[in-house]
């Protein structure tokens, strides 16, 4: 199932625009099945509005929008159809604060799976708290009293709640420790290869892109440039990416692998 | 998913949607002593997590399933980390120590509100009196954005609720009076009732509902925000940037405010004379005229900068005590109403009963 070309998303020339200042124009972006593609773009690109537009956050101005091929007529539709197969970790993970680590992830259980058992739900909570790589003991904590890196977790933990097969990333490694980063990413690489997941990827750190992705899509001039392997991207003739590539942090980045 | 001599078939999808269902038939099997997982069409991590919990079950090892290679990964790295055991349900004490710890905890919790509250007056005051010695460090600006925002945009609202107010008092004189002949005293009742207590009264009230919580949410998400400890770091003062402000501006406008309440419970209490006791324009005012005194006014005046001040206080106090989440500065500002509602109200019927036995 892990190699399968289907695309799981595919963007055809979407728009979006704020008033008069546009986003996206025009814009292409297939998601692969099993893959894990890394969105990289300036500051101000358009790759959290991409995102939110693909999850039906806020209604594009044009263009199409196939998720597992069926073809997204508006934002309820998107929303449906991503409650169930999607799981999304925000930037700051977006946990309610209200609520402790264990309910945070039995609350999408309760309202989708209502079939379930109290001691059943309780158990596969914990089984994502223990696959995201928190201790046990993290399980009756409420969020504020999580470190950053925890609080990543813990909201990667609530995104695989409901099995699913597509995982929305919004810089997952933004605001971690090195050390912290590179854990990160690692746990990103064994559950992806281990559930095979499909990964969408919006993120900023190099050493990510360079440590997990399959292949990188490049957001520039209201489009996706490019979207291809790493080793074709470097290659790419645009000012921006070779800004970004080959950059003193990129050299550093693409060292250390 | 068969029992036969000690070996357990699994077959078909091991997903989260049928989860349920498979839970409910493992729970009837008998003993085991290896499980054939071979059939299985589809897993996901909570199926996983179920063969998991049967392995522990049988207290069998994970060598002693058979799966298809495409899933062995998955279960593998579910096997790593999970041990089957079940979580255990969340402890909840009895409910009459939860009961009894709530009695104690919110003891305390006055305590040490009133002591945070007087802790708070105190700093305020120096700073307060620091203003004084040096005025030009007052935000002026900001004043009077506070005085806008809270005062002359409670204005419309303020005079509207005022003259109902004043409107049904009056009826309500009207109805018990009539029956001594005495309507006239409708005015009276109206002029005192206001002048004393109702136009500050209200005023106070209005502005608890209003403006404490906006000064509780606007201090409250600054703080979550960093900035309050930003304005810290950046050897400014917040007493000085943010409460001084509110309270300078609240202290200038509640007075004002209360005037316009008077006035408009007046002008409710002269419509409803006019049109439904047949007293007239020039009659409502003699007798007020005759009625009322400057002391009158000055009883009710003299709490709208006490109330302000309380209101400002507690508005801000709270708006300082927030902690991070988004539940915490509703809690807040749910406090802040209410406490400065509560003490309003307490200091007026103080006043109330000290101004009687002064004979006032």
């Amino acid at each position: 199932m892990n190699d399968s070309g289907d695309p799981v998303i595919r963007v055809r020339g979407l728009v979006n625009s704020f008033g008069d200042d546009l986003v996206h124009d025009g814009l292409d972006l297939d998601v692969l099945r099993g893959e894990i593609l890394t969105v990289v773009g300036g500051s101000g690109s358009g790759k959290s509005v991409l995102m939110r537009a693909i999850l039906g956050l806020r209604p594009p101005q044009g263009g199409r929008i196939e998720i597992f091929g069926h073809l997204i007529r508006d934002t309820d539709d998107a929303r449906e159809l991503m409650a169930r197969r999607a799981g999304v970790l925000f930037q700051d993970g977006a946990l309610f604060s209200s609520l402790s680590v264990l309910e945070n992830i039995e609350l999408p259980l309760k309202s989708h799976r209502p079939e379930l058992s109290a001691q059943l739900r309780r158990d596969l909570a914990r089984s994502k708290v223990l696959l995201s790589g928190l201790p046990e003991t993290a399980c009756h904590k409420m969020p504020s009293e999580l470190s950053g890196g925890m609080r990543k977790r813990a909201a990667l933990a609530r995104a695989l709640a409901l099995e699913p097969e597509l995982l929305f990333l919004d810089e997952p490694t933004a605001g971690l420790d090195p050390i912290g980063a590179a854990d990160f990413d690692r746990l990103l690489r064994t559950l992806q290869q281990a559930l095979g997941l499909t990964v969408f990827l919006i993120t900023h750190d190099l050493d990510t892109i360079y440590a997990i992705s399959d292949r990188i899509a490049v957001l520039a001039d209201k489009r996706v440039l490019a979207s291809a392997p790493l080793e074709e991207i470097e290659r790419l003739d645009h000012d921006w990416v070779q800004s970004y590539f080959h950059g003193p942090r990129a050299r550093a980045a693409s060292r250390q692998e | 998913m068969d029992s036969e001599s000690g070996r357990l078939h699994a077959s078909g999808p091991w997903v989260l949607e049928h989860l349920e269902a498979l839970n409910r038939r493992i729970h009837d099997l008998g003993t085991f002593q290896a499980i054939d997982a071979s059939g299985i069409t589809r897993l996901d991590a909570a199926g996983a997590l179920l063969i998991e919990q049967l392995l522990c079950r049988g207290g069998l090892e994970a060598d002693r399933i058979s799966l298809p290679d495409e899933w062995r990964k998955l279960f593998d790295a579910v096997n790593e980390v999970c041990d089957g055991t079940h979580q255990p349900e969340p402890e909840t004490p009895p409910k009459w120590r939860e009961i009894l710890e709530q009695v104690g905890r919110n003891t305390i919790e006055v305590r040490d509100n009133t002591l945070q509250l007087l802790n708070f007056l105190g700093l305020t005051m120096t700073r307060l009196g620091l203003l004084v010695v040096q005025p030009q460090r007052l935000r002026l600006t900001s004043v009077v954005y506070h005085m806008e925002q809270s005062g002359l945009n409670a204005v419309p609202l303020l005079m509207l609720l005022s003259a109902l107010i004043g409107a049904v008092v009056a009826f309500l004189g009207a109805t018990v009076l009539a029956d001594f002949g005495a309507e006239l005293y409708v005015i009276d009742l109206v002029t005192f009732a206001f002048v004393r207590e109702f136009g500050v009264l209200l005023t106070a009230i209005l502005l608890a509902g209003r403006t404490a919580s906006a000064f509780c949410a606007q201090i409250g998400m600054m703080k979550s925000r960093e900035e309050i400890d930003a304005i810290r770091t950046l050897g400014l003062d917040e007493i000085e940037l943010l409460v001084l402000p509110r309270l300078i501006a609240l202290v200038i406008m509640l007075p004002l405010l209360a005037f316009v309440a008077t006035l408009s419970g007046l002008f409710g209490g002269m419509v409803v004379s006019i049109l439904a006791l047949d007293i007239n324009f020039t009659l409502f005012f003699d007798r007020v005229e005759q009625t009322l005194t400057l002391r009158h006014y000055l009883v009710g005046m003299i709490k709208a900068p006490i109330f302000a001040a309380v209101i400002a206080l507690i508005g801000c106090l709270e708006g300082m005590r927030v902690a991070g989440t988004a539940q915490s500065v509703g809690e807040h500002t749910t406090i802040a109403v209410v406490r400065s509602l509560t003490m309003v109200i307490v200091i007026d019927a103080i006043a109330a009963v000290y101004f009687m036995e002064i004979g006032w």
